[in-house]
């Protein structure tokens, strides 16, 4: 059914009303009676030793409730932050899993590890008197820079990971790839850096936490994207508080883009100590601190190998990467430069042999966790850009090597070689569509009037493929996952007729209160203005997995409409009942139970108001009451696609790279709202754009400072960094969920980076460069152009 | 930040009295350079003397063929007055430049230039058109106003209260902006007045200078492609991850030219 | 420093005793209640607390509370005439997708009108682009903002607002 408000309906948000009003409710803006507020003195090092911890001159400080060091914690038996996958290394070992203290009490291991937490009448005066703090460190040597993490000699994060090594893992068998090798025509290589990058969701993070004394219960507000993990992280693991006497709620959350997946330091010791303290506990994030606390992203170094045959077919690629985890494994890090890594590298292309090599080493940096796409984006970075080298090298059309690889549409099911199995897909309709959007045609003509203003142009091209929503839960469970990929929902009408849609997942940013009764509307014919959807909050809500990975529609969605046929098959059971005829015989069409060839008709609402004041009901058969649960295990994941190009301008006299045009044709599946995925997709691109041109976290390689620690080093995309965008779709539905859904959210930052690379490494070509390393900054550019060394600068 | 004192005199000699004997005293104009230095803690002064109140400081007139500009006018006020936009459209253009608008709107001239910062516009401007810095106890010529790294010659309690710009026959200003900040990493300000030209650098180095061998040059043949050639010394240049003393230096070269172009448009 | 101060906020007279050290926005935020104008960052860049003081877009973030005294202060809070009847800029954010997680809108809102107003209702996408250089959004990529104030502009004033 499509209708006004129903699937594939461009519906305007419902959560706008109140962010345009500024009544939206973000943690920060919680009026908690009587609240105290926290500040952590942060490690200035990037390495040290705590010899000593002074407060006597801070507990005299106006203001001060109290002071927590890692001791004070350590002594209350507070357990170590837990990273929830297992990796197996290449011997079937398990990971080297290091202590991560919520407060650190012997060692700091990165600029802004958390040492003491000053709690107080005022934010201010929280501050003023950790400044009075006098910690005694002993400064040691730093191991900062990637490339070196694992050589003998570089200074060790941990003693439980010698060598820096936290595994050295391997995905495909490495002699059948080098006997392709050895027969290849045309090996193409690159050694590329996928660039650390800070994912600063606008919304600092925050938390804020309430002890009951009478019950012992805990209350947690958390800048969370899902609040029931978060909750059994700290129950299971860390606090031992039991689930049922802690409460999280996420309300109002302002953008994640996964940093705020994990579980941080600062909301485990604000929950911990609220109930030491006895009055509310708040604390905020300043900027400086999300940029040297939370988790970063990508940060890769690779090196890769593809072989070809004489006729340009793929036979067989070769990828060894070192990724970077920061100084403690943050809560699923070890997962994204493996299982969301390795297992993307076929990319859409037949290459029928890969192995991967995958070492992830410990650095005196922040942790790295998942960021936006989480290795996918380094995939397709990996893939995309050694395929258009191989063209460069071959000299044929980038467009024309990609075709001749990609898997026909006549092979899904699709077994790649590592270990996916794609569902779905139909790939060069896509990128035919690409380029049309993107005159691809009129390229060289645009090239050549470039030309005659000493602007040097390029186009790139990236088809990236994506796995999204984890799953099924026992495959992910077999490699190493530490919880289930499933997700809830529940469907609770009341006697009125009107219903809250409650689900597992979180929105903070997708919309979900939209689309999420978008479906429901669809699905039951319960207009628009009765549906509610509720997120967020572990009392109100069934347990949940919450948003990450492009998966809240795909998973969740799909847990609605599992709820919705309960809700269905139960209404036919009241209908029946009501119209007098048999349950096999009633259909459900415009939310409204029929009887087949008859006029006879109960609309849900008569059904639910029958429900729960059963009267006229069938009470020997079925329950009173219109209130379902359901519960989705996907089968596999799901596998959205697309084609981005992109154009850029290069101006050889500055540096500088200027995106003229930028086009992007997906394959999600069905859409349930085309403007909300535009969204999506739009502001992928932008993230993708930034890691391409912009966005570099730099770390000094001596000290371990942490130079782009602000905006004022920090590069993000701003309005006039980004042109606007030429989108398109392909739609083949997911044939393993009941919406047909794949998932959009990641999309665009996965595939731009690749796009805007090819594009700035092509508009260079006919300089003689061939290596273009990511940020392509202004200075580096420019550097490239004048054949200055890079190194020397940085 | 740490608290502090806080003054709003309503004249310019109050506000002397009050920074006065007072070590740790702090003038703010518009606040959009110091505010954010108080917000991180990087500087405790006793006191702040917001200079909003004083009334005298503000506004824009023509005395013959000079600009004079008060210390307390908004660039958006020089962005958009009709008075420079006529005599000076190069300085109307360079304070449309700064910052972003709600900085426009709140921060002063007065302020970008007693506090040389080495990314600020202004001091291209100042040093550029040969302007005059008055203040509340002398006059300042504007090549011998920037003394380095956020110092100048105002002496303590010195106050700006006006700058004078005379006209020139030309002139523009070309912005190079750090790609995070949008400070400017490199601008060029240049100006043709009579036989005479001045290349006035921002961004950098340590302050404000002038570019010798392209202002002969320029005097001599007022085109880019009289400096084409010219190559800037990278020595004592600033460096950092968004542009090495190099990179800077050869920025300077496609600032004046461009700048020159403009100026001959 | 204690000191009192006392401004008109969204039409209302307000007053409250604030340190030197107080900024605007959290005098707005703390001492008023009104939590929809954001802080972002700690570096004036990010744009997140824009409100209008005396007609003009300023960052609160960069102005005391007591620089404010006597001003007309207009945050989002005080944009929209009812819950039904929002103000033109807010109407065309809705109508075009111009905000997700929510959190930069504020601020993208009350420079957006700001905008619109100094170029007197005459807007192309470069000029937007260019204004918008003070306002950080991480989830939109920009392109339905600058979409929304290009609609905005002639609906503001047809409105005449």
């Amino acid at each position: 059914m499509t209708t006004a408000t129903g699937i594939g309906a461009r519906v305007k948000r419902r959560e706008d009303v109140r962010f345009l009003t500024g009544t939206g409710r973000y943690v920060d803006d919680l009026p908690l009676a009587r609240a105290t507020y926290a500040y952590f003195l942060r490690s200035p090092h990037a390495h040290a030793k705590i010899k000593g911890v002074d407060l006597s001159e801070a507990e005299k400080m106006p203001g001060v409730v109290a002071i927590f060091t890692g001791k004070d914690l350590a002594e209350a038996k507070v357990g170590s932050l837990i990273c929830g996958w297992v990796v197996k290394d290449k011997h079937g070992e398990p990971h080297k899993a290091p202590p991560h203290p919520v407060l650190a009490a012997d060692t700091v291991r990165y600029v802004g590890d958390p040492v003491v937490m000053v709690v107080a009448n005022s934010h201010d005066e929280a501050k003023d008197a950790a400044e009075k703090i006098k910690v005694d460190y002993e400064v040691l040597p730093a191991n900062v820079d990637l490339a070196k993490a694992l050589d003998k000699g570089t200074a060790q994060v941990h003693a439980e990971a010698p060598g820096n090594l936290i595994y050295d893992w391997e995905l495909g068998v490495k002699a059948d790839v080098d006997a392709a090798f050895a027969k290849a025509a045309h090996v193409t290589k690159i050694d590329i850096v996928n660039n650390r990058l800070i994912p600063n969701a606008m919304e600092p993070r925050a938390a804020a936490a309430e002890y009951d004394k009478g019950t012992g219960h805990y209350t947690l507000w958390s800048t969370s994207q899902n609040p029931h993990v978060l909750r059994l992280i700290l129950s299971a693991f860390v606090l031992g508080i039991p689930e049922h006497k802690l409460r999280v709620i996420a309300p109002d959350v302002g953008g994640g883009f996964g940093s705020k997946i994990f579980c941080y330091n600062e909301e485990t010791a604000v929950c911990w100590a609220s109930s030491r303290v006895g009055r509310p506990i708040k604390w905020t994030a300043e900027r400086s601190e999300s940029f040297m606390t939370d988790a970063h992203g990508r940060d890769h170094v690779t090196h890769a190998e593809l072989a070809l045959d004489k006729d340009g077919k793929f036979l067989a690629l070769k990828v060894e990467t070192i990724a970077n985890m920061g100084a403690y494994l943050s809560t699923f890090s070890t997962a994204v430069p493996t299982y969301l890594y390795a297992t993307l590298l076929a990319g859409q292309y037949t290459t029928p042999l890969i192995y991967a090599n995958v070492k992830a080493a410990v650095t005196h940096t922040a942790p790295v966790d998942a960021y936006r796409g989480a290795g996918r984006p380094e995939a397709t970075f990996v893939i995309e850009s050694i395929v258009s080298q191989a063209a460069k090298d071959l000299k044929v059309d980038p467009a024309e090597l990609r075709r001749k690889n990609f898997i026909p549409s006549t092979a899904f099911p699709y077994q790649t070689p590592v270990a996916l199995q794609y569902d779905s897909g139909n790939y060069p309709p896509i990128i035919d569509e690409a380029m049309k959007i993107a005159d691809y045609r009129g390229f060289e003509a645009r090239r050549a009037e470039a030309k005659s203003r000493g602007k040097l142009r390029g186009i790139g091209f990236s088809s990236y493929i994506e796995a999204c929503g984890l799953a099924p839960s026992q495959v992910i469970g077999q490699l190493g996952g530490g919880v289930g990929q499933w997700e809830s929902a529940q469907l609770k009408f009341n006697p009125t007729g009107n219903v809250q849609v409650i689900t597992g997942s979180h929105s903070h940013g997708q919309g979900h209160e939209t689309t999420f009764a978008q479906i429901v509307s669809d699905k039951l014919g319960v207009p628009l203005e009765n549906i509610e959807v509720v997120h967020g909050d572990t009392s109100t809500t069934t347990f949940g997995m919450g948003t990450y990975g492009s998966r809240s529609l795909a998973v969740g969605g799909s847990a609605i409409m599992k709820a919705a046929d309960k809700i269905i098959a139960k209404g036919k059971k009241i209908a029946a009942h009501l119209m007098e005829a048999s349950v096999d015989d009633v259909v459900f069409e415009d939310g409204t139970f029929k009887v087949a060839g008859t006029d006879k008709n109960v609309p849900l609402a008569q059904a639910v108001f029958a429900a729960y004041v059963p009267h006229n009901y069938p009470l020997a058969e079925i329950e009173p009451g219109m209130d379902e649960n359901a519960f989705y295990d996907p089968a596999n994941f799901v596998y959205p696609a697309g084609t981005q190009i992109c154009e850029v301008e290069v101006d050889p006299d500055t540096g500088e790279t200027q995106i003229v045009n930028f086009t992007a044709v997906d394959d999600f599946g069905n859409i349930i709202n085309p403007m909300i995925v535009e969204g999506q997709v739009h502001g992928g691109i932008a993230q993708g754009v930034g890691q391409a041109l912009l966005e570099h976290a730099v770390y000094d390689k001596e000290t371990g400072q942490l130079v782009s620690g602000s905006y004022m080093d920090y590069t993000m995309p701003r309005a006039d960094d980004v042109p606007s965008f030429k989108l398109g779709y392909k739609v083949t539905p997911c044939p393993h969920n009941p919406l047909g859904v794949k998932g959009c959210g990641e999309a665009g930052a996965i595939a731009a980076p690749a796009a805007v690379m090819n594009a700035v490494r092509d508009a260079l070509a006919p300089l003689g460069v061939t290596h273009v390393p990511m940020p392509a900054t202004p200075l580096s550019v420019w550097q490239l152009i004048h054949g200055a060394s890079r190194a020397a600068a940085e | 930040m740490y608290d502090f004192a806080y003054h709003r005199p309503k004249s310019l000699a109050d506000a002397a009295t009050v920074l006065k004997g007072k070590d740790e005293a702090r003038p703010m104009a518009g606040g959009m350079t110091l505010i954010p230095t108080l917000k991180q803690r990087l500087a405790r002064p006793t006191d702040v003397v917001d200079l909003g109140g004083v009334k005298e400081l503000a506004g824009i007139k023509v005395e013959g063929s000079n600009l004079v500009i008060g210390a307390m006018t908004k660039h958006v006020t020089v962005a958009t007055s009709a008075d420079v936009k006529r005599m000076i459209p190069a300085l109307a253009d360079l304070a449309g430049m700064i910052g972003d608008p709600a900085v426009r709107n709140r921060g002063t001239i007065g302020g970008s230039v007693a506090n040389s910062d080495p990314a600020a516009d202004y001091p291209a401007a100042v040093l550029g058109l040969n302007a005059t810095i008055t203040t509340n106890t002398g006059k300042h010529a504007a090549d011998s106003f920037f003394k380095g790294l956020f110092e100048t010659a105002l002496g303590e309690g010195e106050l700006i209260t006006s700058i004078s710009f005379p006209k020139p026959d030309k002139a523009a200003y070309m912005k190079f902006r750090n790609p995070a900040s949008r400070y400017a990493m490199v601008g060029v300000f240049v100006a043709k007045t009579g036989n005479t030209v001045r290349v006035a650098v921002t961004g950098a180095g340590p302050a404000a200078f002038r570019v010798k061998a392209m202002e002969d040059a320029l005097a001599k043949n007022f085109t880019s492609e009289a400096i084409k050639d010219i190559k800037i010394p990278a020595d004592g240049l600033n460096s950092d991850i968004h542009g090495s003393a190099e990179y800077r230096a050869h920025l300077v070269g496609v600032m004046a030219r461009r700048a020159v172009d403009a100026a001959n448009k | 420093m204690t000191i009192s101060v006392a401004m008109t906020v969204n039409g209302k007279p307000v007053s409250g005793k604030v340190e030197a050290r107080t900024l605007l926005v959290q005098f707005l935020r703390e001492h008023l209640g009104m939590t929809g104008t954001h802080v972002g960052c700690d570096t004036s860049q990010c744009g997140a607390c824009v409100v209008h003081v005396d007609g003009t877009s300023v960052k609160s973030c960069t102005m005391l509370a007591v620089q404010a005294e006597g001003a007309k202060v207009t945050t989002i809070e005080g944009l929209a005439a009812s819950a039904d009847k929002l103000h033109p800029m807010q109407e065309a954010f809705r109508d075009n997708h111009a905000l997700q997680c929510g959190f930069c809108t504020p601020g993208m809102v009350m420079s957006a009108i700001d905008m619109v107003k100094r170029h007197n209702y005459q807007l192309d996408e470069t000029t937007v682009r260019h204004e918008l250089e003070g306002n950080l959004c991480r989830c939109t990529g920009y392109h339905n903002i600058v979409k929304a104030i290009l609609a905005a502009a002639p609906a503001m004033k047809a409105a005449g607002v």
